[in-house]
Formats: structure tokens, sequence, C-alpha cells
């Protein structure tokens, strides 16, 4: 594992060559460059002022939250993959909040409930109510509660840019089930004080926005996320499986690669569920290896509303979910 | 460019969502009435619909805005107008209407009897209504037992006339009164001769003549049985009344002022024992012989309390009718011109019962019944399953036509023509002949003309008689014991109770060309029938498919198979079944598809499908589609086979129906406090139940995962791009669809090789939504003609050099694949945008509007929303959408049927399919025109121009009743309406409305 200082005295990695390039170019004068075994790794040393020290609000509660917790020993950025993530913050109004779910593969549900129910509206008539949506459970353990981005009695106010207004429980449920490969959903959160306040985030974190933006990342999170291969996410949930029958074996498909395990059940009687499950999980992490990595980084705590939002909201929230 | 892409061309967008024309037997019937001059008749339902009938074809609706039930209708003879009484005990005038030379029926007013200050809201309850045959008037008996009067059209009432008890009560002897009321009126019937007396009869006994003009007591007849209803003698001599002990007393009707104690006849005709009320009786003179007297109910109160009769009496003849659910009302209708004065020769009897309307023909001997050529019972046993063929040749029509005139039984229909014939229908002859099939649940399936908008019975066949069924059924009930008294006649076809449901009918498929038919049922049954013109006596053969492989750990848990009957048997022309396979485990048909030209039927269950060729008799192929996970496929239906008794079944079936057609009834006070809430800002609280749903991805151990969905045959490219041959398709519920190459030997060698099935391929879906509809398009992207169409010059060739393509619909999402390399081309994800699912999906052609030529394929949708979406094919863009059925309407939903060419049928109650249209072209709805000639020129133009107050300014009592009476001076209404001015006047009407 190789890391590097920057000129504000944060601990980086190189791992890729853009970084590479950036040490390289930042350089002043002299490049420091630390080399430590992978196992030994202790990777939240990297980040912002790690090697300065210098205890900023944020970053104590951070690190503080952190150190309270046994040490884990945590792989390679590439090892990872994006859970969720909170998109299109510039473009919602505060008090809304649009969350992706990524969910691989079919072993982890995404686990949450909604139901029915009222919310009050502005509107030129004065205060509404209106019937709405709501997350009503989370399943403990599941993709959603892991992520601490949603929140039981969170009203739902959109499914991947489809307003859920005038639709009933069941075509929320099955919209949201249908797009269940790539969930986006809009939520307003019951708990609004873990909201960004955008005139406060220049001047209270100024320092630290530039220094990320020094070190790799520039564009805001909805392009970075847009750069995601959504569409390959989208080919993947297309992915239909056909198995040529016995005929003429000979006539591989070449829509799907498939590997010598999965061909030598093809002149099997039945499909096999499970097989294919995993068939399509392995083309998927083969394909994705790339971006990855990239995609890891970007969910480094580099970018400085990641670091306001994620880790706060969830800790507050986790407290909330329990209580049903 | 695709005329696909020009908004507006399939459908008929901008309209609000209709049907078009209602097939069937209105649902829950509550009130009949006929007029004798136009001679149509009106059902009043439940619901608050209004139905009028004239000859096949002429029907006209009406809804009123209330949802409340119509207890009474009645015409005012020969002028168009018809008056509804609701139970919220408002009048409501109906009026027919010229609109660009149709009729319509429009509401023109209602009317509510203000309630009398001091007493209770009941005694104004109208429990009488009679129109009088001058026209100028109604008369309206209360609870009350007072007579109000209130002109005609404007619904005014006259005040000075009201005629009060107390008034009567003054000539009423001491020792009959009492001190005693003399009850709410029962019955008010107008002189037959001379209209200005009024016969008058008090729920006590008490019937008065009474003399409008003079307003005196002419005649009191002093009766001492509980009155339930009065009717005069032609002639006007004498009257009978009906009473609540189950009798009826003929009285003479002599000069003026006269006190009769006693009638001249009285009999209780079911006595001696305790007998039920006779709630309706008719009096009707005859030339050739004695008067018929009518009478509904009057069974004798313990051993036939329960059955629902109407009888007939001429002289010493009398039938007892015993009718299959509880009769509403009913009435005669005479000749339409008497040969002479004095009598009325009622030509047939029309009983209106709750499940089914029937005419008994009266100058026949034995008064068999008449066919009704609409009004169809289409639930005489519950509906299980529909099924469309469009554009029938003619010569299977015919051979349909004929098997169906040779009816079974001994008892043959009458071959008077319907009685009921008035109006004139105007909608074109239908170009193309199509066939609508039920499948019921006792096993039978009828055929309908659905070409136009009477859906009339064509041909019934019975799969049972094929089975040994738990309970053989003696139908001993016809040839009754010579000295069974009350004498009945079973009438009516309306028999809800199934004796097995294993018989219920699930999937029909039916090739027009080989006259060839596939029925399958609930107990896995798959019945090959053959149109023949002979009765015939021969077995059925016999095959098992076992659909479960030798799966292991699965035992089935429902139904045992049916056992089908050894031996010959006997058939009637007709549909005769030539083979009989069985499914193993028994579990109901799913899916079945049949391939007349390779001889080939294709069918399914929750467990696999199977592949049988029929001309060799023998199994092709079967295979299971069981998820190692689902248990739940073996459990069966709920296992009501054995231990549910028909009185079981029976009120089941009643909380079934109750489900379905129960709207939401609401007081006017609720309605009104509701309008007023909409108006002001804000809409209502809106109660919300606690329900959650789980946001879950289908895994593929779902249960009932392997149950097959559909199948398909198509001649198609399967193995390579180079060669096309026939293969099968099968689509089940978890996404998976197996599709199979077919051997299929020449026409020639079909006795000598067997047809063989190879797998081809597997298709999994990733979103393992249950695929609903599987189809092949030619390279010119059009979908594959059925077999045989192309080789009798009915559909062009398909193009087969191009590259075809296939078409999956799941529940979710539309996809087109390319063949044979089965890669995506274009797909519609309908449940991600929507949230709504695919429950019903069609191939259709829409011919534009403009020109026939002009056609275009659509893939038609309904969701599980009820609403329809159209989209091209095979592009998959959306072009327009409908919201088309409730969607708590579950049945309605599931009942929907797409035919050919954007037409299509759903049930909108057990008895009643609703016809749509998606095509601009291809209509069909109810065009008819009845004339009508009314007394005073008030054509609802008018009343829509004037509005609200152009209503005060027209009511001019002094005016009504010197306006001109009788017939000779009545002026035909569309005569005064100037065609242009019309136009303009509806549009300013409909703004007003």
């Amino acid at each position: 594992m190789i890391g590097y200082a920057d000129v504000h005295g944060d601990l980086l990695p190189i791992n890729n060559d853009d970084n590479f390039f950036k040490a390289v170019s930042s350089a002043h004068p002299l490049l420091r460059v630390f080399i430590q075994r992978q196992d030994e790794v202790d990777y939240s040393n990297f980040g912002t002022n790690t090697l300065s020290r210098k205890k900023k609000a944020l970053v104590t509660l951070r690190n503080d939250n952190l150190r309270r917790r046994p040490h884990i020993n945590i792989s390679m950025p590439h090892d990872f993959r994006p859970v969720s993530s909170i998109i299109d913050v510039d473009i919602l109004p505060e008090t809304h909040r649009r969350v992706r779910l990524y969910r691989h593969g079919c072993e982890k549900p995404l686990g949450f409930y909604i139901r029915d129910g009222t919310s009050v509206r502005v509107t030129p008539h004065g205060l509404e109510k209106v019937p709405g949506i709501f997350i009503s459970r989370m399943v403990p353990g599941g993709l959603a509660e892991s992520t601490g981005l949603l929140a039981v009695n969170d009203e739902v106010l959109e499914v991947n840019g489809i307003e859920v207004a005038g639709k009933t429980l069941d075509q929320v449920t099955d919209m949201m089930i249908a797009n269940s490969h790539n969930l986006i959903i809009t939520v307003k959160p019951a708990n609004q004080r873990n909201n960004i306040i955008r005139s406060s985030r220049m001047s209270g974190s100024s320092g630290q926005s530039t220094d990320s933006t020094a070190s790799h990342h520039s564009l805001p999170t909805s392009h970075v996320l847009q750069n995601f291969h959504p569409d390959e996410m989208e080919s993947d949930e297309e992915a239909d499986i056909v198995i040529e029958g016995g005929l003429e074996p000979q006539h591989i498909p070449k829509l799907h690669n498939l590997t010598s395990s999965s061909l030598s059940r093809i002149n099997g009687s039945s499909l096999s569920h499970r097989l294919q499950r995993d068939l399509v999980l392995n083309n998927n992490s083969g394909r994705e290896s790339n971006g990855n990595i990239h995609k890891l980084l970007s969910s480094l705590k580099t970018d400085p509303r990641h670091s306001l939002v994620i880790p706060r909201g969830g800790i507050e929230e986790d407290g909330t979910v329990i209580t049903l | 460019p695709s005329p696909a892409g020009e908004p507006g061309h399939v459908g008929r967008p901008g309209l609000p969502w209709e049907g078009t024309v209602e097939h069937g037997f209105p649902s829950q019937p509550s009130a009949l009435a006929y007029d004798p001059v136009l001679r149509v008749m009106a059902i009043g339902t439940k619901a608050g619909a209004v139905k009028l009938y004239g000859a096949p074809g002429v029907e006209l609706t009406g809804l009123h805005k209330e949802t409340a039930t119509v207890t009474q209708l009645h015409f005012l003879p020969g002028q168009g107008w018809l008056l509804s009484l609701l139970d919220d005990n408002t009048l409501h005038l109906w009026e027919v209407c010229q609109k660009e030379g149709c009729s319509h029926l429009e509401e023109t007013r209602s009317f509510g009897l203000p309630g009398r200050p001091g007493c209770s809201p009941g005694i104004t309850r109208v429990t009488v209504v009679l129109p009088m045959a001058a026209g100028a008037m109604v008369c309206l008996g209360t609870e009350g037992g007072a007579v109000y009067f209130v002109t005609l059209p404007t619904l005014t009432l006259l005040e000075d006339k009201t005629l009060f008890p107390d008034e009567i009560l003054l000539s009423v002897p001491d020792d009959y009164r009492c001190g005693k009321a003399l009850g709410p009126v029962e019955s008010v019937q107008e002189h037959p001769r001379n209209g200005s007396q009024l016969l008058i009869g008090y729920s006590r006994g008490l019937v008065v003549l009474w003399e409008q003009s003079t307003r005196t007591v002419q005649h009191l007849f002093l009766g001492n049985q509980q009155l339930e209803s009065l009717a005069w003698e032609q002639s006007g001599k004498s009257i009978v009344s009906s009473h609540s002990d189950g009798g009826y007393m003929v009285w003479a009707v002599s000069g003026t002022g006269q006190k009769t104690q006693q009638p001249t006849m009285s009999t209780i005709p079911y006595g001696p024992f305790p007998c039920k009320a006779i709630s309706k009786i008719l009096w009707r003179t005859c030339e050739s012989g004695n008067p018929f007297i009518i009478f509904s109910g009057g069974m004798p109160r313990a051993s036939y309390g329960d059955r629902h009769c109407v009888s007939v009496l001429q002289g010493q003849t009398l039938a007892t009718l015993d009718f299959t659910s509880r009769v509403i009302d009913f009435f005669t209708v005479q000749s339409p011109s008497p040969p002479s004065p004095g009598f009325e020769n009622p030509r047939a009897l029309v009983v209106l019962v709750e499940e089914e309307l029937v005419a008994i023909d009266l100058q026949t001997p034995g008064w068999p019944t008449i066919p009704a050529p609409y009004l169809a019972p289409l639930h005489s046993s519950a509906i299980t399953c529909s099924c469309h063929v469009s554009n029938v040749p003619l010569k299977l029509w015919e051979r349909i036509v004929s098997a169906s005139s040779l009816p079974p039984s001994a008892l043959h229909p009458s071959l008077q023509a319907w009685p009921i014939d008035g109006g004139k229908n105007l909608a074109q002859e239908p170009t193309q002949r199509g066939l609508l099939l039920t499948g019921h649940e006792d096993g039978t399936v009828r055929f309908w003309d659905a070409s136009g908008v009477s859906l009339k019975p064509l041909y019934k066949l019975g799969t049972a008689n094929i089975f040994q069924t738990d309970c053989e059924h003696n139908d001993s009930l016809n040839q009754a014991g010579e000295e069974e008294w009350p004498p009945f006649r079973k009438v009516g076809c309306f028999d809800p109770y199934s004796d097995d449901p294993r018989l219920g009918v699930q999937k029909i498929a039916l090739c027009k060309y080989t006259a060839k038919m596939v029925v399958a049922g609930t107990a896995g049954q798959v019945l090959v029938m053959e149109l023949s013109d002979e009765k015939s006596e021969h077995a059925v053969s016999v095959a098992t498919v076992d659909l479960l492989q030798d799966r292991e750990g699965f035992t089935w848990k429902g139904h045992d198979r049916l056992a089908p009957r050894n031996g010959p048997l006997h058939f009637p022309p007709g549909f005769q079944p030539s083979v009989l396979v069985q499914c193993v485990p028994p579990a109901a048909v799913t899916a079945v598809t049949l391939h007349s030209e390779w001889n080939l039927v294709a069918f399914g269950t929750s467990h696999g499908f199977g592949l049988f060729d029929y001309y060799r008799r023998n199994p092709v192929l079967a295979r299971c589609t069981l998820h190692p996970n689902d248990s739940l496929a073996m459990e069966g239906p709920l296992s009501r086979v054995k231990s549910l008794k028909k009185s079981l079944r029976q009120s089941f079936r009643r909380i079934r129906k109750s489900r379905v057609r129960d709207r939401p009834v609401s007081p006017p006070q609720v309605q009104e406090a509701n309008a007023q809430l909409a108006e002001q800002a804000g809409p209502p609280e809106v109660e919300m139940t606690p329900v959650q749903r789980r946001i879950e991805p289908r895994s593929a151990d779902d249960s009932l995962s392997g149950v097959v969905r559909c199948l398909y045959f198509a001649d198609t490219f399967l193995r390579d791009a180079a060669h096309h041959g026939p293969t099968m398709w099968a689509g089940t519920n978890s996404g998976s669809v197996f599709a199979y190459a077919l051997e299929v030997p020449s026409q020639e060698k079909f006795s000598e090789r067997a047809v063989e099935a190879v797998l081809g391929k597997e298709i999994q879906l990733m979103h393992r939504a249950p695929v609903v509809a599987i189809a092949v398009l030619d390279g010119r992207g059009n979908p594959l003609p059925e077999p045989y169409e192309v080789s009798r010059d009915l559909a062009k060739a398909p193009d087969m050099q191009g590259s075809h393509s296939m078409l999956i619909s799941s529940e979710e999402q539309f996809k087109v694949f390319t063949l044979p390399k089965v890669s995506a081309k274009t797909k519609f994800k309908l449940t991600a945008h929507e949230g709504c699912r695919v429950r019903k999906v069609a191939l259709v052609s829409l011919a534009s509007a403009g020109s026939e030529e002009r056609l275009e394929n659509c893939l038609a949708c309904l969701t599980n929303l009820g609403d329809i979406h159209i989209f091209t094919v095979p592009s998959l863009r959306p072009q327009v959408h409908y919201s088309c059925i409730r969607k708590e309407d579950i049945s309605g939903i599931a009942s929907c049927v797409f035919t050919k060419h954007g037409q299509g049928f759903y049930l909108i109650s057990p008895s009643e399919f609703e016809r749509f249209s998606l095509s601009a072209r291809n209509v069909t709805e109810p065009l008819c025109r009845l004339e009508v000639a009314r007394l005073q020129d008030t054509s609802c133009l008018r009343w829509a121009v004037w509005g609200v107050w152009g209503a005060l300014l027209w009511w001019n009592p002094s005016r009504t009743r010197l306006g001109p009476r009788g017939s000779s001076s009545s002026e035909v209404c569309e005569g005064l309406v100037v065609p242009g001015a019309c136009r303009g006047g509806w549009e300013q009407g409909e703004c007003l409305s």
C-alpha cells in the first residue's frame, strides 16, 4: 500500500494513475511516500488532516466515532462496492433527500416496508392533508437500514424519477420492486435535523473543500454517479438468461460469456436457479471491477458533503429505527 | 413513417372512457314497465340504472344521478316518457330524445313529495304511481293513505286535488270504520272506459271508486282482507282484488253511490292451508275463451312458501310457473291490433325475475316459453372463462346455428316471434360474425352471437355427461307426476348450482377453420372436440399425462381427477368429444392452445405442461415446471370438493356475487354534504388503513412459480436463421420461457410418423415476473397468422425471409427479442414507470377511421388498476391509455377479453358484459330510434335551453289542464326541431347540465 502526504499534510493513497499524477505534480518540494504492508494499513489514517492532526470539529466527530469501536481491518477500496448514495443534492430542496440503493445480485434484501399515510402539504388553499407513502419499517441488517439514509416515517415522494402522488401502495410497491436493481427514491426525511444547510456549507468547511478538490474530486456528486456505469447496471438487470437446448451445442450464444462451469450444465434437463444467479454475479463483478476503484474513491469521505451527511445521519437515525 | 406515430390515430382519445353497450342481463333488477304503444319495456335496477328494450338492437340506457334502487317504473304510453320512483322517495321523469336521428334516454326532471308539517316523513312515502291515460297527470298513492296529483311533464303538485283518507272516511259506514285508519294506498287503477274515475285500494281492504271531477265516492267495496293489488276487468264492469291471505276476489261494479259488502266470487286458489300473499293480479279478457287471470305468489306457506311462482289460470287450465328466482314484476303483451274491441287477447306474458327475463307464449297451447333475443342470462351458471373468435366463416356459423336448432329437450320453445318489438334498429348490419364463448362452472360452454348490439345465444355445449359425477342428475322435474298439485312447471334456465366444481371450464380454444375445439377444466381435463352435424354414439378415448415427471417429494392434496364414463356415449349434433386428456396431478388447466394443422394441443397446469397429438392420440411431451421449493402448488384448491354441499356453495356464491355488485350506496344527505365539502377548499379526510408492503425483489422460490401461464405455437426460426419450423413456447409464473422445436410430419404421413419435440431454448427473465403472453412477429413486424388462415386466403402469408422476433409480455415488462439468437431488441418496463401490473394482453389490429386498409398492429394491455394501455408493435411505444375498469373490480378485470379488431368485453356484474372499443372504426353500439308522439310539445331541446329559470316560466297549470287531449291531436316532436337549432341547443344543454 502506497500513500503520500500532500501539501496540507493529509495522507492520501496512491493506487491509480490519477492520484499518482496528482501526487507527483503537487510534490513541493519533496514527495513524502509512505509504504505499508497491505495487512497493516490503517485506513482511518487516510484522509484530511490525518497527518497534521489539526482537530477540526467535523473530523473529530468522525474520528472519535471510529476510535470508539475496536479497530477493524478493512480491505482495499477495489474490494468495496457502493451500497447507497445521496444524489442530486444541488437540485433538490433542502428538505428532501434522493437516495440511490445499489443492490448486487439477489442475495441481499432491500429490507424495508412502506405504508399508506397522510402528509400535510402547503397548497394555494393553505395547509392540506394529502395521502402519502411512508417507510414503515426497516428489516434489521437489510440494505436500507445499513445505509442509514432512510428511516422509519420518511415520506416517499418519488421512485426512479416518477412521483408517487396519486399512486396506490401496491403500485408504489411494484414500482420499487421493478426498479430494485437500481432503486432511486426521493424521500422527505422524518428527521429534518440532519439536513445540509447550504449557506453554511462553504464557510464551515472551506479549507477542506479546496483540499479535496485539489486532491482528485472536482466533480459534483451527481456527476460522479452518472459516470458510474448506471447503464451497466441496467444491462445487468436486463440480462435474461438464455440456455440453448441440446440441439446443436456448438451454437454458444454470443450474448453471454458463459463460463465453462455453466456450459457443462447446459445439457442438463432443468434450469438451476442458483447456478444462474452465481453466473450473473460472476459476470457482474468481472465487468465492474474497473469501475469499482473509481466508484469507491468517490465515496471515500473526501467530499465534505459526504462526511457531513452520511455518518451523522447514520448514527442518529440508527437510534430511531429500532423503536418500531 | 409509421402511422402509429401520429397521436390520436388509434383509439378514441380525448373522450372519457365508456363502454359502448352492455350485454346480458342487468344485475339486480328491481322494477319493470311496458309501453304497449311504443312496444318497449323498461327495466330498473338497484344501482339506479334504467334500460329500455324494444326490438333486438333497440336499447336505451340511463342512469340516475342518485345511486338508489329504482322501485317502480311507469311509461306514459306512446309519449316516450318514463316515470321512475326511487327508494329515496323521489320521482324522476325520463324522456326519449332524438339526437342526430337516434334516440337517447335523458332524465329531465325530478320531484319529491313535500312532507306534511307535524307528521312523520314516512306518511308521504309513495307506494303507488299511476300515470293517467290522458297523459297530463300522475297520481301518487302514499303510505299515509293520501292520494296526490302531480302534473306532467312539469312535475308540479296540484295541492287542491289531493285526496286525503279523511275525505273517503266520511262516506264509509261507521261499523266498517271502527276508528281505524285505512292504511297505506296499495293500488290505484284508472277506469278503463272513464278516465275521470279512479279505483283506489287501501291496505286495510277498503276499495273506493272515486270520481275526480265531482270529488265523490262512486262505489265502496268493503273488503275485510288485507289488500295487495287491484285490477280492472277490461269492460269496467268488475274488478279483481288480491289479498295477503293468498286469495283473490271478484267484485261487480255498478251504479253510483253504492256500497258492496260481499264480492261476487272469492277464492284462495292454493288453499285450504295458509298461503302467502298474492302480490299482483291481472285480468285479461280473451276472445277465444275464458279470461286469463294471472297472479304472482299465493303459494301454500308451509309446503311451497319458498317457491317463486306466477300462476296463469284460464278457465280450468292452470299452470304454476315455477321460476328460478324472486319474481319482480310481470306484464302481458296484447296483440298489436285487437281484432274486436272489448277483448285484450294477451299474446304473451313477460315475467321479470331477479336473475332472468322469461316470456310465455299465451296463444300456443301448453304455453311454451319464447326464447329472448337479448337479456341473455349469461350467469345461468357462473362464468369461469371467456374467449372471443372474430371473423367466423359463414359455414362454421351455420353449422353451429343448425346444431342448436335441435333442442335436446322434449319441450320445444315457442316459434312465436319476440313480442316486444318496438323501435327501429339503425345500426349497420355487422360486417363480420363474432363469436363469444363463455365457459361455465357447471362444465358447459355457451356460444353467443356477439356480432351486434344484442348478444344472442347460439349454442350450448355440455361436458358433464362425459364424466361420472357425484350426484347423477335426475331430470324428473319436467316429467313430474300427473297428480302433483299445484301443477308446477319449471321455467327459466338460471341454475347457479354446480354439481361438481371439478367440471368448471377453465380454458377454451377454437379453430374456426376446422371446427375443432379444446375445452379444459378444473380437474386437469382437456377435451378435444369436433363439430359434427350428425348425432353420434361413440366412446371417448382417454389418455393421462403425468406432468410431475417423477419429481419426488410432492403429494397432491387437491381433488381427484374426474372419472370418465365407460363405453360408448350418446352425443347430439354439435361439438362432440373425441379425445380426453387428463393431467396428473389433476390441477386446474391454466393454459391451453391448439394447432389444428399440426393436430397438436398443448396444455399447462400449475405443475407443468404437456403436448398431445390428437390425431395419433398419443402424448408427445410432458415437462414439469415445479421449482424444488414450491410446496404450495401441491395443495390444490382448498379442498372443498367433497366436504361442501350444495347449500354451502350457494351461500359462498351469494357472498361473491354481492361483493362484485355492491356499489357504495350513500343516502342523499351524505352526498350533499360531500358535494359541499368538495366545493370548499380541501379534500375530505381520507381514511387510511394501516397496510404495509414489503419491498423485496422476487426470489425464485415464490409459491406457485411453476404455473404455466401461456402456451403458443409458431412456425419460426428457433435453431438457426436459415431454417424455420414448428415450435412450441411455454411461459411460467416465475418468468421462465421454454421453447421446443417440433418435428411434425407432413399431412400425408400423420398416421405413420409421430410428432417429436426437442427442447430448443430456455429463457429466464431476470425480473422473474409471470409470463403472460408470447407471440412471434414476422420479418415485417406482423404477428404470425393462425393455422389455415393463409392457406384459405384469409391472411397474407407471413414474411419468412426477414428475421423474426419474439414478443414476450410479462406482468411487468414487454420485451421484443430477435430470433433465433434471443437478444433483447426493445422493451417497455410498465411496472417501473406506472407501478401497475399486466393482467390481460392481446395483439389487436386497429383500422384507421379513415380507411379500412390502413391497419396497425398494436399491443393492448389491461392492468391490475383497470387501465388499458396501447403500444405499437414491435417498437413498444406507448400510444394511448384509458382508465377503464375500477381497480377494485377484480372479477371485472379478470374477465376481460379482447377481440382481434380492438373491441373487448368484461363483466360488470356476474350477468353482464360491458363491451368497449379501442378502435375508432370498429365500434358496436346501439343506434336506434323510437318514434314518440307527445301530447305536448316539450322536446327535451327546450328544457335544455331554458334551464332552471326557464322551467319557472314554463310552468303553467292552466295550460296543462287545457292542453289537447287524446292522441288525435298529438304532434310528432321531431317535426318541431330545426336541425341546426337542435345542435346548438344540445351544446348549451350539455353546458347547463
